[in-house]
């Protein structure tokens, strides 16, 4: 999988010593990582770790309480989800964070929507264009007039994907992306990955699953109480050495 | 593998999920979902039927221009307030102060041209700028102090209405006066006859105002933002809508239109009264809950609010006309309510 990253030159994204307290609770502590065009770097650890929290921060979800951010090596002042999209950074969130009662395009555009010359919103283009993507990411969605509600598990997945796709991503945040899906579904988010890595974005991928970080991801960044545990090359560590990071939050001594 | 390779394995993945589309509905759940993509059907065939069995009953008497038109200026006050109402349910919140803003909008507007001579213009738009800032304390405190819009809007209403007495000093600006030395202050009251039907500007600005907001709510972006926020909070935020200024932005508005029910009030009645429209912050909340939009947010239509307002508005002179006690009225209105909010939660269950 992780054939050769370049990682001489800048980082795509460089996350610098954050950290991040919900009352007194350090939710993440000095944790510094770093994602390289096209790479996919694992965030694992335990519900609670903090990877969810790390990776609000860079999507403006969370406001960090210090640290630095730098993308493309300039520093980056993310407060809000607008800014991080400012970025191209895209996130695919856990929860989706779709409008119930709006349609596929209308998900898929709000904050951004199309509009006609006067203003007005353009449903035409906007459908329009939603069904293009969903033809290459789902072509059996069908439902485009339909409230999301009204869609299954797997469908309302692909309209957050669609969502972070669309928009010419460079950074993608995906937070559990296949945890709702059955296994077909999961080799598409699968497959789709892969296609997105060889256009040279970079993706950070939350995942319980550690064969499955094994098989998507170049590196895994293990987190464990707030803390980062360590990177590592997946490659050059077993399953077991993952396992125990996660569990002991103890490192394997030859990884890189 | 490159994209082809990636397409094909993609259009072999999710069979199932094609069949779930179309998989058979009984007519009950397609009129289910009918109702889901239409929330004004129902108040529109409630409108619809009571005023065929009043005009059954009564005949000429209900089913005249005057009398029908009648309706129309008896709910024109609630009509333009429960746009602004309308507006707030849209965005899960509620506004209890709105009938408050209105009255002290309409002191304010009287109050600047008798008080202080003021010309009647510069008045007025005083009295709406009044209304707008009280809205916009609502939006600011729901938006970036995070309070409940009930607790907020609570305690508006009681500060406005306080603040409408001891400004006012509890003096009514009497009709003659009015009409003599500011007629622009009447400016709604003025009217239009076509055959038995009367048109106050009152009405006319009512319908034109719904039809407006439901026009604005559909097509442009800050209408999907409403209903986006209303729907969900958090997913409208990590979706890139600036939800605070979305909130504020409804409740200064839902405050300018209240100051225009309070200048339509003024028409309405001729007087500027600090005692009136003690009634309405109920009555619009009512025209919204039977007009079908959700009081938990996100869905709904302005134009069900016009329906819900109309009838109550049907229900109250019809009931008059037969001669029945004024308090069937409220009991059917009651009946009213309750079952509107359960065709809500039977209409929310039709994706689940």
């Amino acid at each position: 999988m992780a054939d050769t990253i370049d990682r001489s030159g800048t980082p795509l994204v460089e996350m610098r010593d954050i950290s991040i307290a919900f009352g007194g609770i350090k939710a993440v502590n000095h944790v510094s990582v770093d994602l390289f065009p096209g790479e996919v770097v694992g965030l694992l650890g335990h519900n609670g770790a903090g990877k969810s929290t790390l990776i609000k921060c860079l999507s403006g979800a969370y406001r960090m309480d210090a640290g630095e951010i730098f993308i493309n090596g300039d520093k980056a002042a993310i407060n809000n989800p607008r800014d991080a999209r400012r970025y191209n950074i895209e996130t695919i969130y856990q929860t989706l964070a779709l409008a119930d009662n709006l349609d596929a395009a209308s998900n898929l555009f709000l904050g951004r929507e199309l509009t006609t010359p006067v203003g007005l919103v353009d449903d035409a283009r906007m459908e329009a264009e939603t069904r293009q993507i969903m033809g290459r990411l789902n072509p059996n969605f069908q439902k485009f007039s339909a409230p999301v509600s009204a869609l299954s598990g797997g469908q309302r997945q692909s309209v957050a994907i669609a969502r972070a796709v669309y928009f010419n991503a460079r950074i993608l945040i995906m937070d559990e992306p296949t945890a709702a899906l059955g296994p077909q579904e999961t080799r598409m988010v699968a497959d789709l990955i892969d296609e997105l890595k060889r256009q040279g974005l970079g993706i950070f991928l939350i995942d319980h699953d550690v064969h499955q970080v094994k098989e998507l991801c170049d590196r895994a960044a293990v987190m464990k109480n707030g803390e980062l545990v360590g990177v590592v090359d997946v490659d050059s560590v077993s399953v077991d050495d993952i396992l125990a990071m996660i569990i002991a939050g103890k490192k394997p001594q030859m990884a890189a | 593998m490159n994209p082809q390779d990636y397409e094909a394995a993609a259009s072999t993945s999710p069979t199932e999920i094609a069949s779930f589309a179309g998989r058979e509905q009984t007519p009950l759940q397609r009129f289910q979902h009918l109702l889901h993509q239409n929330p004004a059907l129902v108040p529109l065939i409630v409108l619809v039927l009571s005023v065929a069995v009043f005009g059954v009953l009564l005949g000429s008497k209900f089913f005249s221009p005057f009398a029908l038109t009648l309706i129309l200026q008896q709910v024109q006050i609630v009509g333009i307030v429960g746009c602004a109402q309308a507006l707030v349910i849209m965005t899960a919140g509620i506004d209890l102060s709105v009938g408050a803003i209105m009255v002290l909008s309409s002191v304010v507007m009287g109050q600047f041209t008798f008080r202080y001579g003021l010309p009647p213009e510069v008045a007025v738009a005083c009295g709406l700028l009044c209304g707008t800032l009280c809205g916009f304390i609502n939006g600011f405190l729901v938006a970036k102090m995070k309070l409940p819009p009930f607790i907020v809007t609570l305690g508006m209403w009681q500060i406005v209405l306080a603040t409408n007495f001891l400004y006012s000093a509890n003096e009514t600006i009497r009709s003659q006066e009015i009409e003599a030395n500011a007629p622009l202050l009447q400016f709604f009251g003025n009217k239009i006859e076509i055959g038995g039907a009367i048109f106050t500007y009152g009405v006319i600005f009512m319908v034109l105002l719904t039809l407006l907001l439901a026009y604005v709510l559909r097509q442009t972006a800050w209408g999907r933002h409403v209903y986006a926020v209303g729907d969900d909070k958090e997913a409208a935020e990590l979706s890139g809508v600036e939800v605070d200024r979305v909130l504020i932005s409804v409740y200064a508005l839902a405050g300018l239109i209240c100051a225009f029910a309070g200048w339509a009030l003024i028409g309405r009645i001729g007087s500027v009264s600090p005692t009136s429209g003690q009634l309405t912050n109920i009555e619009s909340i009512t025209a919204v809950v039977i007009g079908g939009i959700s009081l938990f947010g996100g869905r709904g239509s302005i134009l069900g609010m016009l329906f819900g307002a109309l009838i109550v508005g049907v229900f109250t002179l019809g009931l008059r006309l037969m001669g029945a006690d004024a308090q069937w009225t409220y009991l059917l209105i009651g009946l009213l309510i309750i079952a509107a909010v359960t065709v809500d939660q039977w209409i929310r269950k039709v994706s689940v």
